[in-house]
């Protein structure tokens, strides 16, 4: 049977029918869908950790009891997993262990555009990338295959435009795979320096057999055509050359680590030039020039942003650089926005207003930091916003700089990051304030249950685990719950406790509005009385996209279909021009 | 027939995923290669949204470059102006009457175009205008408008037969929601 799937839809297929046992994950886009699918399979056991570290480490305690484990995150995420990764290379995989990488160049959601195949040569592990869907499940099984018969976990590394595309796949049944079962094995699985340097040489020479089958792999493939000009590629990029120079000759790279030495060899005697095409990094390319062949990749490539056919057939000289349609009119940037209703909006409004120095974090509240609201000094990664406090703060203070320091997490990234750096402030003697904002959801990559949210990812009631306990637990002793439609409250709140020569967690709680609990709730919506409305926009600068300002009247609107009723400008509006409907 | 490209633009909410989801699955339905590419994340957040779908007999590149769509259907009549560089000399744009303010608008700081239509159908002769939300509304359902758009679409491209169409929005949709659609999409069909 055929259908159409993305590249993560694919993956959790690919990992069904494969025979996995288990699969985990911390959301992050582009990967979150792969385990979103991976619950439909009621026979795999999938599940949301708490983050990419503790996914991999799970994953690998699953292959550890010989099961077939799968563990997909995006490409920062594998930083946070990072640690468990260099381990798990050295004590390979009894059960079959795949790390899905989602990689995001062109950083349509996220903050960096790191090429994760550099991972796999760091750390000794091979790395597949599929080039569409169909591939996507194949190399998926293939994986756990390779994995199994070189006792070693296999990355496999997908894109944006793999994760988020969808074409054909043929589907297959479910492959029977028994679990192999524990048994003690201490030499492979506690890596102390006594097992672990006569496991590094099982992983060098692990590598020489990895590289012989990169050599024979199918997948691994040239195709002949006009051998003037040879194209070596991989992922995505196939794809956009094929399009480019549909007539040259190709070598079409699957197994991406280690590299098929032999075959890149083969395919330079036999043709006259060679353009690498590769997203981002020189990785193809500086490991081929290494070998002695001349290529030319980056010289023509960017490094910089996601590769389109335009790009490489501009690059490669095909086409020249398209001008651009004559026309006057131009569309106004549509920027993401905070949603109407959106609980954090008044956390934002409070802090720009009292001009505090906000260290931020990640999540859809990031949003925070644009305009009108301009609430957010910092972003760096999950949990930063409460470490980078810590040395600002004592910054701040040396050079005798007065300003007040909040630091602004979300519910989820404060479960994944954000407790050990609190711990910090506490052991440190921080004096700052956290406010947790709590939306009760993982809202920016699609509303994903977590620790707090009382429920898993295959929809069976768990345990909460509450901030304020976990907070009080740990011994902040001002602990503050807000309500954060109440404008006045969150003031009140935020500037009484930064004030303080004390640490302070404020937690701003209500859910977000698009779950589906709060949808179905019905709220009184709001609007202008334009006899009283004197143009002051003092509501416009909450940044809710129902409300819009019209020059030429000089009055507000808000537009009733969007209005949620939060009430909030109708709290900032000092004229009592806002009132219910 | 090599390839047939279409964009899909709009607003994120405006059901521009489904719409362009039922496009591949009755082109894959007609037994033709397809491929489509969308980005999500960010962009759900009040952004634009952009879905390419590439139809053909072999397809690589889920991508559209520059010049190179056949048909660009827009949900909001703004984002016909934001992809306008992607029409082929040759093209349809189809462009829903709908306008949704960007942020930037809203508070004031910018304005929003006010005869972008007239613009682009200086340039692109293959212009239609629609009043989906409008036919939508009649229908009882705003929600419907994407399925209204996607039957106008449906007609212009001619290598998927009718039967395709049918046969797709009966398996794909909920049969709950089947009835307000399938009279959605023949709106759209029948619309000048």
């Amino acid at each position: 049977m055929k259908e159409l799937l993305s590249g993560n839809e694919a993956v959790a297929r690919g990992a069904f029918e494969g025979g996995v046992h288990f699969a985990c994950a911390y959301p992050g886009t582009p990967s979150t869908e792969i385990l979103e699918n991976m619950s439909k399979y009621i026979e795999v056991k999938s599940q949301w950790s708490v983050n990419e570290k503790t996914a991999l480490e799970t994953a690998l305690g699953a292959s550890f009891g010989g099961m077939r484990a799968l563990v997909a995150m995006k490409h920062v995420g594998l930083n946070v997993a990072s640690d468990p990764l260099f381990s798990a290379g050295y004590i390979g995989a009894k059960g079959g262990l795949v790390i899905v990488s989602a990689d995001d160049p062109g950083m349509h959601s996220s903050q960096n555009e790191q090429d994760n195949r550099n991972y796999a040569r760091a750390a000794k592990i091979p790395m597949l990338e599929p080039s569409d869907s169909q591939e996507a499940k194949e190399f998926t099984k293939i994986a756990f295959a390779i994995s199994e018969e070189f006792d070693t976990p296999v990355l496999l590394r997908l894109t944006t435009r793999i994760s988020h595309s969808k074409s054909i796949v043929e589907l297959k049944e479910r492959e029977m795979v028994p679990i192999k079962g524990y048994e003690k094995d201490i030499k492979k699985n506690l890596i102390l320096p006594a097992h672990a340097r006569l496991l590094h040489k099982k992983v060098e020479e692990r590598f020489k057999k990895l590289k012989e089958l990169s050599n024979d792999f199918k997948y691994n493939y040239i195709e002949y055509n006009d051998k003037k000009v040879g194209i070596i590629t991989s992922g995505i990029s196939y794809q956009y050359a094929k399009e480019a120079m549909p007539d040259a000759s190709f070598l079409k790279i699957s197994l991406t680590w280690p590299l098929p030495d032999l075959l890149i060899k083969e395919f330079a005697k036999n043709v006259d030039v060679i353009y690498i095409v590769e997203e981002n990094d020189p990785f193809l390319e500086t490991e081929i020039k290494s070998m002695g062949i001349d290529v030319t990749g980056k010289e023509l490539i960017p490094i910089v942003g996601e590769l389109n056919p335009y790009i490489v057939k501009v690059s490669l000289g095909v086409l020249k650089p398209y001008t651009p349609k004559n026309i006057e009119v131009k569309a106004p940037p549509r920027p993401p926005a905070l949603c109407p209703g959106c609980p954090h909006t008044s956390v934002f409004y409070v802090i720009n207003k009292n001009r505090l120095i906000a260290t931020g974090d990640i999540g859809c509240y990031t949003l925070g930091a644009l305009p009108p609201l301009n609430a957010m000094d910092t972003c760096v990664d999950m949990g930063a916003s409460i470490t980078n406090a810590i040395g600002l703060e004592y910054a701040l203070k040396k050079n005798d700089d007065k300003r007040k320091i909040v630091a602004v997490i979300g519910d989820s990234t404060f479960y994944h990051s954000g407790i050990t750096g609190l711990i910090d402030m506490i052991y440190n003697g921080s004096k700052a304030t956290v406010i947790i904002l709590d939306n009760s959801i993982t809202a920016m990559t699609g509303h994903q249950d977590n620790p707090g949210t009382g429920k898993t990812l295959m929809g069976e009631e768990t345990q909460k685990v509450d901030i304020e306990n976990v907070v009080k637990g740990l011994g902040v002793k001002n602990v503050k719950v807000v309500d954060t439609y109440d404008l006045e409250e969150v003031d009140r709140t935020i500037k009484e406790e930064s004030k303080k020569d004390e640490l302070s967690v404020i937690i701003a709680r209500r859910p977000c509005m698009l779950i589906p609990e709060m949808k179905k709730k019905k709220f009184d919506k709001y609007q202008v009385d334009e006899t009283k409305c004197t143009g002051c926009q003092m509501c416009v600068k909450l940044g809710c996209p129902a409300i819009s300002f019209d020059k030429t009247e000089k009055k507000a609107k808000i537009d009733y279909d969007l209005c949620v009723g939060c009430s909030l400008c109708f709290q900032v509006c000092k004229f009592n021009a806002i009132n219910k409907i | 027939m090599d390839t047939i490209k279409i964009i899909i633009a709009g607003v994120g909410g405006q059901g521009i995923i489904l719409a362009s989801d039922l496009l591949s699955d009755a082109a894959m339905n007609a037994g033709y290669d397809v491929k489509k590419s969308e980005v999500h994340g960010m962009s759900q957040r009040g952004g634009d949204v952009v879905s390419h779908i590439v139809i053909g007999k072999k397809v690589y590149s889920p991508l559209i470059s520059f010049n190179e769509a056949d048909f660009i259907v827009s949900f909001e009549k703004i984002e016909a102006l934001r992809n306008i560089d992607y029409i082929k000399d040759d093209g349809t744009m189809i462009i829903n009457n709908m306008q949704i303010l960007p942020l930037p608008v809203a508070s004031g700081s910018m304005d929003y175009p006010k005869n972008s239509i007239e613009e682009i159908k200086k340039i692109v002769k293959k212009t239609f205008i629609i009043n989906a939300e409008e036919e939508a509304k009649k229908l009882g359902n705003i929600k419907v408008m994407n399925i209204v758009i996607l039957g106008f679409l449906s007609k212009h491209i001619k290598v998927i037969e009718r039967k395709y169409w049918d046969k797709t929005l009966k398996e794909k949709l909920p049969q709950k929601i089947f009835d307000i659609n399938y009279k959605a999409f023949e709106k759209g069909y029948t619309l000048e």
